[in-house]
C-alpha cells in the first residue's frame, strides 16, 4: 500500500465526513404504508422471513425479545377501558365487546401521555392513545380498536445508527439506503441502541445449525447470506432484488422502471397497503403519493396545510428523515 | 474540635524506620494473603467460565435482548473506568496543588487506577458480538483503505482508554523509581534482580532528582486533562446518542464527578485494609483518613448536585419522552435500584460529615463499600432504564440480567483484587521517599533549628568530601 493510496483514501474519508455522505443519489428508494389498507395479517412479515433468510428463533427466545422479525406489525389498542398491565386484559376486552363495559371508567389509570409518539400524534388526532399490545382474541380486529403499524427499517437519511458504529459497518449508499455490512460488523450493538424505532436486530445466537433443519435449508434464499452470531442486521429494502433490477437495467442500457420489481413485503401484501419505488423518479407511484400527501424529505416539520392529507412519518420530530411514509387510518367516530 | 491540631503523621519518625516499616510489607506473605489470592482466583474463574461459555454460544446467554443491547457489561465498564479516576486525583491534582497529605496514600490509589483500567478494558471487548474482530476499531493501515468510523464515541473510547492506561501505568512506574532503588538495596534473591532492572540505575544523585522531579511534574500535568477527558468521552457514549435519558448535556461533568466519587470511596476501603493488614497505622493515620473522607464528602455533594441538575433539567425541559424515562426510574421496575442508588449515593455520604463516624474504621469500611454499591447502581441506572423505556413502545420491557452477566461482573472484582494483591506484595504500597519528604517538611515547620541541624539540603556541600550531598535516596 503506497503512501499516496493512504493519503487519497484519507482525504476521501475526510471529505465524506464533512459533506455528510452522498449528495447525488443514483436512486432514493422509499416506501408508502397505507394504514387504511393494512389488515394486520402479517403476510409481509412472513414474506420477509422467507426472502431474507431470517431464522425462526423459537418460542422461548421470542419471549425474550430475541426474535429477528425485520418487518414487524406493531399492534396498539385504543380502548380507554383497558388497563394495560392487568392480568387478564383479553378477557376484559372480550366482555366489553359483548356489551359489558367495565363499571368504573373513572378509576382508570392514565394512559401513556399523548405526546408519546410525536410523529403519530401530530397527524393522528386524539384517538391515538397508544397501548402496548396483547392479543389472540377478538380484540385483534380493527373494528374493536386495534391499530396496526407495520414497521420495517425506515432507511433514515439522517440515520442515528450510522455515526455511532465504531467500524463504519453501517453506512449510507448512493441508493439512499441505510446499508449494513455484515462482514464488517463487530457487534458492539451501539446502532441498535441509538435507533429510536428499535428496528435493528442482533444475532444473539448461532442459527444456521438449527433454525433450518433438513430439508428446510433448501428454502434458503441463495441471493444473500445467512448471518452468524454476533452480527447486527435489519431490513435492507430487499437489496438483493434492487441489485438484480439495477444490473438488468444496466445490461439493457435503460433506467430502472417503476414497478419492475418490488420488495418481498410489498409483493406479498394482499391489500396493497405497501408501495415501494424510487423517489427520484417523479413518475413513480411512491413519488406521486409523497407529493400528493405533501410530505417532503429533509424536513422536521411538514408545511402542509390540508388536514385531510393523511401522510406522516414516524417520530418525524427527531429529524431522522425516514424514507417510509405512513398514511394514517381514517376511522368512524 | 478536639482533633483540630492532630498531626497528619508523626514527624519524629526516623527515616530508617520508614524504610523498615514499608519494606516489611514486602516480606513473605502470611496465610491470610494466600487465602485472599485463592478467593480472588475463584471469583475470576467464575468470570472465565462464563465468558468462555458466552464466547462459544453467543451473547444470547447473557439474556440480552432487542431493547437491552447493553447490560451490566457496559454499566460495570463505566464503574471500573470511574474507579480509576481518584488515583489521578490524589497523585496528580493534589501533587500540583502541593497538598502533601496525599503522600502516604497516593501510591496504592495510583495502582488502583491502573488496575481498574485493566479491569474496565475487558468489558467493551467481551460485550462485542464478534470479539475476534476487535482490532478493526484501531486505525491500522489496511490495504482496502478501510478506517474505523472516527465519528463514533466507541472509537474515542478505545483511544482514550488505551492512552489513559498507558500514561497512568507510566506515571505509577516513574513515581516508584526512587522507592524501587530503596527496595533494591534492601533485598536479596529474585527481588534484587527485579528491582535492579526496574529502578533504572537510580543512585539518588542531584541530577537524577532534578530530572525525576521534572518528569514527574510533566506527567502529572499531562495526566490531569487526560483523566477528565477519559470519563467525558465515556459519557459521550450516552450523551452523543439520541436516546431519552442518555442525551443529556450535563453528562460529562456528572460522569467525572461520579468517577472521582467511587474512586475516593474505593480508596477509603483499601486504605483501611492496608492499614490493618500491613500494620501501617503510623503512615495511614486517622488524620489522613479524615482528610480523605472530607474530600469524598465534597465530591459526593458535587455528584448529588449534578444528579439533581439532570433531574431538574429533564423535569422542566420540553422533552416528554425523557421525562417518561425519568418517571420510569422513579416508579418503574428499576425503582428499587434507583432509590437504593439515591440513598447510597446522596444520603449515606452524610456519615462522612460526622467526626465520630469518620474516625471509626469499621464503620468507614462498611460505608465506603456501600458508597461504591451505590455508584455501581448509578451506572446501571444510566444504562438500563433508557433501554427499557425509550421511544418505541413496541420494545418496552424490563430485563433482569442472566447469571452469565452477573458471573462476569462478579469475576471482574476478583481480577482487580488479584492484581492489587500481587502489587502490594511486589511493590511498596506506600511511597517511602515522599513520606520522608513529608516528615522532613513537617519537622522543619515544627522545629526549624533541629531540622537544619539534621538535614542538609541536596545542594549543600558535604563537609567530608567537598561534593554536593546525595542524601535522600
Amino acid at each position: 500500500m503506497s503512501l499516496n493510496n493512504i493519503l487519497t483514501n484519507w482525504s476521501r474519508y475526510r471529505k465524506g465526513a464533512e459533506e455528510g455522505g452522498f449528495h447525488e443519489y443514483e436512486h432514493q428508494w422509499g416506501m408508502v404504508v397505507d394504514l387504511n389498507k393494512c389488515i394486520g395479517c402479517n403476510a409481509c412479515s412472513v414474506a420477509c422471513y422467507a426472502e431474507n433468510n431470517l431464522p425462526v428463533v423459537g418460542e422461548k427466545r421470542c419471549g425474550k425479545n430475541q426474535a429477528m422479525n425485520w418487518l414487524r406489525i406493531e399492534r396498539y389498542w385504543d380502548e380507554p377501558d383497558l388497563e394495560p398491565y392487568n392480568a387478564t386484559p383479553s378477557a376484559n376486552i372480550d366482555a366489553w365487546i359483548e356489551g359489558n363495559p367495565p363499571a368504573k371508567k373513572t378509576e382508570l389509570k392514565p394512559s401513556m401521555p399523548s405526546s408519546y409518539l410525536p410523529g403519530l400524534l401530530e397527524e393522528g388526532g386524539q384517538n391515538f392513545e397508544q397501548r402496548v399490545g396483547f392479543g389472540g382474541t377478538k380484540s385483534e380486529f380493527q373494528d374493536f380498536g386495534a391499530s396496526f403499524l407495520p414497521m420495517m427499517c425506515q432507511q433514515c437519511h439522517a440515520a442515528t445508527c450510522e455515526p455511532v458504529c465504531p467500524v463504519a459497518a453501517t453506512y449510507h449508499t448512493p441508493d439512499g439506503l441505510n446499508a449494513q455490512v455484515y462482514n464488517r460488523c463487530i457487534g458492539s450493538r451501539y446502532c441498535s441502541n441509538n435507533c429510536p424505532y428499535r428496528l435493528r436486530y442482533f444475532n444473539f445466537w448461532s442459527y444456521y445449525e438449527d433454525a433450518w433443519p433438513e430439508p428446510l435449508h433448501m428454502q434458503l434464499n441463495p441471493d444473500l447470506s445467512v448471518r452468524d452470531k454476533g452480527v447486527m442486521e435489519k431490513c435492507t429494502f430487499c437489496i438483493q432484488r434492487i441489485r438484480v433490477a439495477k444490473d438488468k437495467a444496466k445490461m439493457e442500457d435503460r433506467k430502472v422502471i417503476d414497478g419492475e420489481f418490488s420488495t418481498a413485503c410489498v409483493q406479498t401484501c394482499p391489500t396493497g397497503a405497501l408501495v415501494f419505488g424510487d423517489m427520484q423518479n417523479p413518475d413513480s407511484q411512491v413519488s406521486k403519493l409523497w407529493s400528493y400527501h405533501q410530505v417532503e424529505r429533509g424536513k422536521t416539520k411538514q408545511s402542509k396545510q390540508n388536514k385531510e392529507l393523511r401522510g406522516y412519518r414516524v417520530l418525524e420530530g427527531l429529524n431522522t428523515d425516514p424514507s417510509v411514509l405512513y398514511l394514517e387510518r381514517v376511522r368512524e367516530v | 474540635m478536639k482533633y483540630v491540631n492532630e498531626k497528619d503523621i508523626n514527624e519524629e519518625i526516623k527515616w530508617a524506620q520508614i524504610n523498615t516499616d514499608i519494606l516489611q510489607s514486602l516480606q513473605n506473605p502470611r496465610k491470610a494473603y494466600w487465602i485472599a489470592i485463592a478467593v480472588c482466583l475463584a471469583m475470576l474463574s467464575c468470570a472465565v467460565v462464563a465468558e468462555v461459555y458466552q464466547y462459544q454460544t453467543g451473547l444470547g446467554v447473557a439474556d440480552l435482548n432487542r431493547p437491552h443491547m447493553w447490560g451490566l457489561y457496559i454499566a460495570t465498564f463505566i464503574f471500573w473506568i470511574g474507579m480509576s479516576h481518584s488515583g489521578t486525583l490524589l497523585s496528580a491534582i493534589l501533587h500540583i496543588i502541593h497538598a502533601d497529605w496525599r503522600k502516604p496514600i497516593y501510591r496504592f490509589a495510583e495502582a488502583m487506577t491502573t488496575f481498574s483500567l485493566m479491569t474496565a478494558g475487558f468489558f467493551p471487548m467481551l460485550h462485542l458480538g464478534r470479539m475476534w474482530n476487535l482490532y478493526w476499531v484501531i486505525p491500522y493501515v489496511s490495504d482496502r483503505g478501510i478506517w474505523p468510523n472516527f465519528r463514533s464515541p466507541l472509537v474515542w473510547d478505545a483511544f482514550a482508554i488505551t492512552t489513559y492506561l498507558t500514561s497512568s501505568a507510566l506515571f505509577l512506574f516513574i513515581g516508584m523509581i526512587p522507592d524501587l532503588a530503596i527496595c533494591r538495596d534492601n533485598v536479596t534473591g529474585w527481588r534484587k534482580k527485579l528491582y535492579t532492572v526496574l529502578s533504572l540505575g537510580w543512585q539518588g544523585t542531584d541530577r537524577q532528582w532534578r530530572h525525576f522531579r521534572k518528569t514527574y511534574m510533566l506527567m502529572a500535568c499531562f495526566l490531569i486533562p487526560l483523566a477528565v477527558s477519559v470519563h467525558s468521552i465515556v459519557s459521550s457514549d450516552f450523551a452523543m446518542s439520541i436516546m431519552p435519558g442518555w442525551h443529556v448535556t450535563s453528562f460529562p461533568p456528572y460522569f467525572v464527578a461520579g468517577a472521582l466519587y467511587s474512586g475516593c470511596a474505593a480508596i477509603i476501603t483499601l486504605f483501611i485494609l492496608l492499614r490493618y493488614f500491613f500494620r501501617l497505622e503510623e503512615y495511614m493515620t486517622v488524620a489522613l483518613m479524615e482528610k480523605t473522607c472530607k474530600l469524598t464528602f465534597a465530591i459526593a455533594m458535587v455528584w448529588t448536585y449534578l444528579n439533581l441538575v439532570e433531574f431538574g433539567a429533564t423535569w422542566y425541559g420540553h422533552d416528554p419522552v425523557a421525562k417518561e424515562v425519568l418517571i420510569s426510574k422513579f416508579v418503574g421496575p428499576f425503582a428499587p435500584y434507583f432509590w437504593a442508588m439515591m440513598f447510597f449515593g446522596s444520603v449515606l455520604p452524610f456519615a462522612l460529615a460526622f467526626e465520630k463516624l469518620r474516625r471509626h474504621m469499621p464503620t468507614m469500611m462498611i460505608v465506603s463499600i456501600l458508597l461504591n454499591v451505590g455508584m455501581w447502581l448509578e451506572r446501571w441506572m444510566i444504562v438500563g432504564p433508557t433501554l427499557s423505556h425509550a421511544y418505541a413502545p413496541e420494545a418496552w420491557n424490563f430485563l433482569w440480567p442472566s447469571i452469565v452477566q452477573w458471573a462476569i461482573v462478579f469475576g471482574s472484582f476478583g481480577w482487580f483484587g488479584l492484581l492489587f494483591l500481587i502489587f502490594v506484595k511486589v511493590f511498596p504500597c506506600v511511597s517511602m521517599y515522599e513520606v520522608k519528604e513529608m516528615v522532613f517538611h513537617r519537622r522543619r515547620e515544627a522545629h526549624a533549628e533541629v531540622a537544619e541541624k539534621f538535614h542538609r539540603r541536596a545542594a549543600d556541600v558535604q563537609q567530608a568530601t567537598g561534593r554536593p550531598s546525595v542524601e535522600g535516596a
